[in-house]
């Protein structure tokens, strides 16, 4: 049987497109959408680059539910033959199932999620205990590859859209335990408050879908913890 | 605007009194059903909390612990679901968290004293 594929055509406003692909043994939803785009609709725009879970670029909203459409199998998520495909919600659409990244990075960037060191690289290595608690707690976070599903799926984002977001908020975790890093003081200033960890509501829709099995959630706590105390103390 | 550091020690406020208040339903709901499961009328209540000082801290704590966290949150529930401005939700939090207090110490002060 054919699959029934509704495609969002459009930016902000649009409507979904119907087509039919044919099912194929371990097909996945990116392999749908480009077949879609090479035989079906040459000018439907999507992402995607390197088709093996890496690059974070092909993240869409797949029946209702933000995924890497690259290594979701197609029978994983249909319903009956219907699938609908639309670009992920609490990002702009810049056409079909295209989305603007930029205000996402740019919270990355807002909740200091760049590497400040001392050392230059005539320095030897830093030396960092494998198995301490703050190697273990960055080493949690640092797979992130960036696809925004985390986003896409907070509640809180919609709510408050200058929220730092689970993702930008994850990157600021992995800095806070990297022990050579110099900027801690403005980062914990950077990441506290209404719009950085204290907004978040734990309901953990970050966690439970983030494709790398990242837990943004127990970041967030780690930073709402960290902060509070810094506050507390006069710190922050 | 209030500061991030004011915003932090709101958070740290209502985790604390979260902590509180789960001690407190904990025993509020014990206390009820084991009170409750022979039968108890009014004047019965009233007669094992009349002039008990324990009584007393402990829903005063209760009260309290309502008093801070209740009004933290809607403030964010308000500002979130509603779109208040920060402001205008957290003077309106403040309201009802005033109104929670005196409530609730004037019943406590009711079963206690009254």
């Amino acid at each position: 049987m054919d699959l029934k594929v509704r495609v969002w055509r459009g930016k902000e406003r649009g409507a979904f497109s119907t087509y039919e692909v044919r099912r194929e043994e371990s097909q996945t939803v990116l392999d749908v959408v480009v077949h879609i785009q090479r035989h079906l609709e040459p000018s439907l725009s999507y992402r995607y680059a390197c088709r093996v879970g890496m690059c974070g670029s092909c993240a869409m909203t797949v029946n209702g539910v933000a995924r890497w459409t690259c290594r979701t199998h197609v029978s994983k998520v249909v319903t009956g033959n219907a699938l609908e495909i639309a670009p992920l919600p609490n990002f702009p659409v810049i056409k079909d199932l295209v989305t603007d990244m930029r205000d996402f990075f740019d919270k990355w960037a807002r909740a200091k999620g760049q590497f400040k060191g001392t050392t230059t690289r005539h320095d030897d290595f830093a030396r960092v205990e494998p198995t301490s608690k703050e190697r273990r707690a960055a080493s949690a976070g640092i797979e992130c590859i960036g696809c925004g599903i985390c986003h896409a799926s907070c509640d809180v984002v919609t709510w408050r859209p200058n929220f730092l977001g689970p993702a930008a908020l994850n990157r600021a975790w992995t800095l806070v335990n990297d022990v050579r890093d110099t900027q801690q003081g403005e980062r914990l200033r950077a990441v506290a408050g209404d719009a950085g960890c204290h907004a978040c509501h734990t309901q953990g829709s970050c966690t439970e879908r983030c494709p790398k099995q990242l837990t943004p959630t127990a970041a967030i706590a780690g930073l709402k913890r960290l902060t509070a105390k810094a506050a507390v103390r006069g710190e922050l | 605007m209030t500061t991030v550091a004011t915003q932090a020690k709101l958070w740290y406020a209502m985790r604390i009194s979260s902590m509180v208040l789960a001690v407190c339903v904990l025993v509020h709901i014990i206390t009820v059903i084991y009170a409750v499961r022979g039968g108890l009328s009014a004047a019965e209540i009233l007669g094992r909390t009349h002039g008990s000082w324990l009584f007393a801290a402990f829903y005063g704590v209760f009260v309290v612990a309502c008093a801070v966290h209740v009004p933290i949150g809607l403030a964010a529930i308000a500002s979130e679901w509603l779109g208040l401005r920060e402001r205008t939700a957290l003077v309106a939090a403040q309201i009802v968290g005033v109104a929670i207090l005196l409530m609730g110490l004037r019943a406590v002060y009711g079963v206690v004293a009254g």
